[in-house]
């Protein structure tokens, strides 16, 4: 009996986190973005008053107006921001999961011992705060910055290169800020490979790079799939580092966003940019939890 | 065993705490970043017993989207006039207690006069500094560029194609305010700056348009370091921080001299101004920091540590030489004449603005 109760408890923990964390404020924002805007303490008009009961609550309900969402596909900044978003953010994945693979399959084959402390190195970065790691950016990739003036010593280049406020740094920033969360699920996929199967591969006539296509990369699939995701969903609404790295032509949702909600107080229009956000994001997020179901019953069989 | 000690510890502590805290008396002030000499608050502390509570902002947009959403935890703020009168509008503050302001004789009627345009009466705010929009440029890198005739006392050097495409390899900066910019170019094209015109505001954002490609960047407050630095050569920003720019550089000793020109066509001239929102929990506290700020001596030293002119007239005969003395500063009257100020923009035409905004910063 106890133990049915504790189950229930358990289950039910996640389930009222994602209410309140997630299903309350979503609400809320979906309600903001059927409002209109007004000079007033929200900046917006009630949808639905409550002190009327439920008839006006149905007559409110009537007269919903999908003018906000209308918007977004009249004026074509808003599908652009979005096209470059899941551009940049492809991108910087691709280029992510390129640096994190070597480094995590390095971390796979370094000797056991030394494992938990380059596990370490990779989550190091976590003690400082984002910001200040961003911040750190704008310090080396600057004309006068730590890059150029090693680059310009070194004989390389005679002018400064031009890095920071370029889309350049957007991906310089994104890939650095992302990259524990694409070597960590690599890490951990690498480290549970066989040898073992590696060497039968050789044995098989097997060139190290061939058994390296055909062997290592399809048993680490798990890991490059979470990896990717777990880059790809979060730097689609990246607003930080597009802000402090990007340039003016840097166009991206999060930043769309801002100046819709801060520049022009339009909080049903950011409303509805935000509630259109999490649809695109939708599709890979469930892709992912499919991919992660799959993963953890072929794991249990 | 460690744990319990270090917790019943804990406890013990909170409670000597608590009662301390709650005597403890606070005013949470929200103010733009580099916009006082800190000096200011700690003496103010030692006075009157008061703890400041001191958060900065760098755009008012971001202020007004606190203050809209309402319990900001702030008592005292300092937005623009344009914006104040927009939050009047929307029941954001509170009409001052004059009689706790004692020093209200201090101020300066010529500005308080301009600021009734944005606070009717002047009944919900205290002007705080006061300055214009115009043109910071490193010297020696604008003459490198454009030769000795550069036209520094002129829009020209930032609206004309021809003078941007050369001054791009040095860096320049535009603030992110459209609301400063926008009229900064109407008054270029010989238009009523405060026009709300939108086929006008589209005039304007062309002429943006031309030289946005020469724009390394549009931010509110990186110029003031960029510009010490010599990392940029030219930006359209506010006096004051442009100054604060010049006295960096010359601190720094890097051979990098840094001026302000109001340009000659006239310039924006804006208001920063105190004021307590409705729901501010330490309204005493508020109106005592305000009256604090309005003594003379308080008011000059505040201007001459930021290089802003302020609203306070007992304060000028305290003001150093290079503040009172600099028309950059405190305009001569024949400049002053062509300052010219802004009303808030109504919703419609807000977005008119913003969208330009978007597309001059975005190229497209």
């Amino acid at each position: 009996m106890e133990g049915r109760l504790g189950r229930i408890l358990l289950i039910l923990v996640p389930y009222l986190w994602l209410l309140v964390f997630f299903l309350v404020p979503f609400v809320i924002v979906f309600k903001i973005s059927f409002s209109e805007t007004a000079i007033a303490m929200p900046p917006y008009l009630p949808v639905f008053d409550l002190s009327e009961g439920w008839e006006a609550f149905k007559a409110a309900f009537a007269r919903l107006s999908f003018d906000n969402y209308a918007w977004l596909t009249e004026d074509d900044l808003y599908i652009r921001s979005y096209l470059s978003s899941l551009w940049i953010a492809s991108v910087s994945t691709i280029i992510t999961l390129m640096v994190g693979y070597p480094i995590a399959y390095g971390m796979a084959r370094a000797p056991t011992a030394w494992r938990p402390t380059l596990l370490m190195l990779v989550i190091l970065p976590f003690w400082t705060s984002f910001l200040i790691r961003v911040y750190a950016w704008i310090g080396i990739l600057k004309k006068e910055g730590l890059l150029n003036l090693a680059l310009i010593s070194l004989g390389v280049i005679d002018e400064p290169l031009t890095i920071l406020n370029t889309n350049t740094a957007v991906y310089i920033g994104i890939v650095y800020s992302y990259l524990p969360f694409m070597v960590l699920p690599l890490y951990s996929a690498l480290e549970k490979l066989d040898g073992s199967l590696l060497e039968a591969a050789q044995d098989l006539g097997c060139t190290p790079i061939k058994a390296f296509w055909v062997v290592t990369v399809p048993l680490s699939l798990p890991g490059i799939v979470a990896g990717c995701f777990l880059v790809f969903i979060p730097a689609v609404g990246e607003f930080v580092i597009p802000d402090l790295l990007g340039g003016s032509e840097t166009l991206m949702i999060g930043k769309t966003l801002w100046v819709e909600f801060f520049s022009n107080r339009d909080w049903p229009v950011s409303s509805a940019v935000a509630v259109l956000l999490l649809l695109v994001l939708i599709v890979p997020i469930v892709l992912f939890q499919m991919h992660q179901q799959r993963q953890q019953e072929r794991e249990a069989g | 065993m460690a744990f319990k000690h270090f917790a019943s510890a804990f406890v013990t502590a909170a409670l000597l705490a608590g009662p301390a805290l709650a005597q403890d008396r606070v005013v949470n002030v929200y103010n733009w970043s580099d916009y006082i000499d800190e000096d200011i608050l700690s003496e103010f502390t030692e006075e009157t017993g008061i703890k400041v509570v001191y958060d900065v902002f760098d755009s008012n947009e971001i202020l007004e989207t606190k203050l809209l959403a309402g319990s900001t935890g702030y008592d005292v703020v300092v937005p623009s006039g344009t914006f104040l009168s927009r939050q009047i509008q929307a029941g954001v503050f509170m009409a001052l207690d004059k009689g706790k302001l004692g020093n209200l004789s201090n101020m300066w009627d010529a500005i308080a006069e301009r600021v009734q345009k944005y606070d009717p009466e002047n009944q919900h705010s205290i002007n705080y500094m006061w300055g214009t929009t115009g043109i910071g440029y490193n010297v020696d890198k604008v003459k490198e560029a454009l030769g000795d005739d550069a036209p520094v006392d002129s829009w020209d050097l930032v609206f004309k194609p021809e003078n941007m495409e050369k001054l791009a390899a040095c860096g320049v900066h535009f603030l992110d305010a459209p609301a400063e910019l926008i009229p900064a170019a109407l008054n270029y094209l010989g238009e009523d700056p405060d026009s709300h015109d939108t086929d006008l505001i589209g005039k304007a954002a062309d002429l943006l348009m031309g030289v946005r490609p020469h724009i390394q960047k549009f931010h509110s407050s990186e110029y003031i370091n960029a510009l010490a630095n010599g990392d940029i050569c030219v930006a359209v920003g506010w006096s004051g921080d442009v100054l604060q720019a010049r006295d960096r550089a010359a601190e720094a000793d890097n051979n990098v001299t840094v001026e302000y020109a109001i340009p000659k066509e006239g310039a924006l001239m804006w208001f920063d101004q105190m004021a307590i929102p409705a729901d501010a929990k330490n309204v005493e506290e508020a109106h005592t920091f305000i009256d604090y700020i309005m003594r003379p001596e308080v008011a000059a030293k505040a201007s001459n540590y930021v290089y802003y002119a302020n609203g306070n007239q007992a304060s000028q005969s305290l003001l150093n030489d290079d503040v009172i003395g600099d028309t950059a500063i405190y305009p001569d009257a024949a400049t002053t004449e062509k300052l010219y100020t802004t009303t808030a923009y109504p919703p419609k035409v807000q977005r008119i603005v913003t969208r330009a905004w978007t597309r001059v910063k975005s190229g497209s």
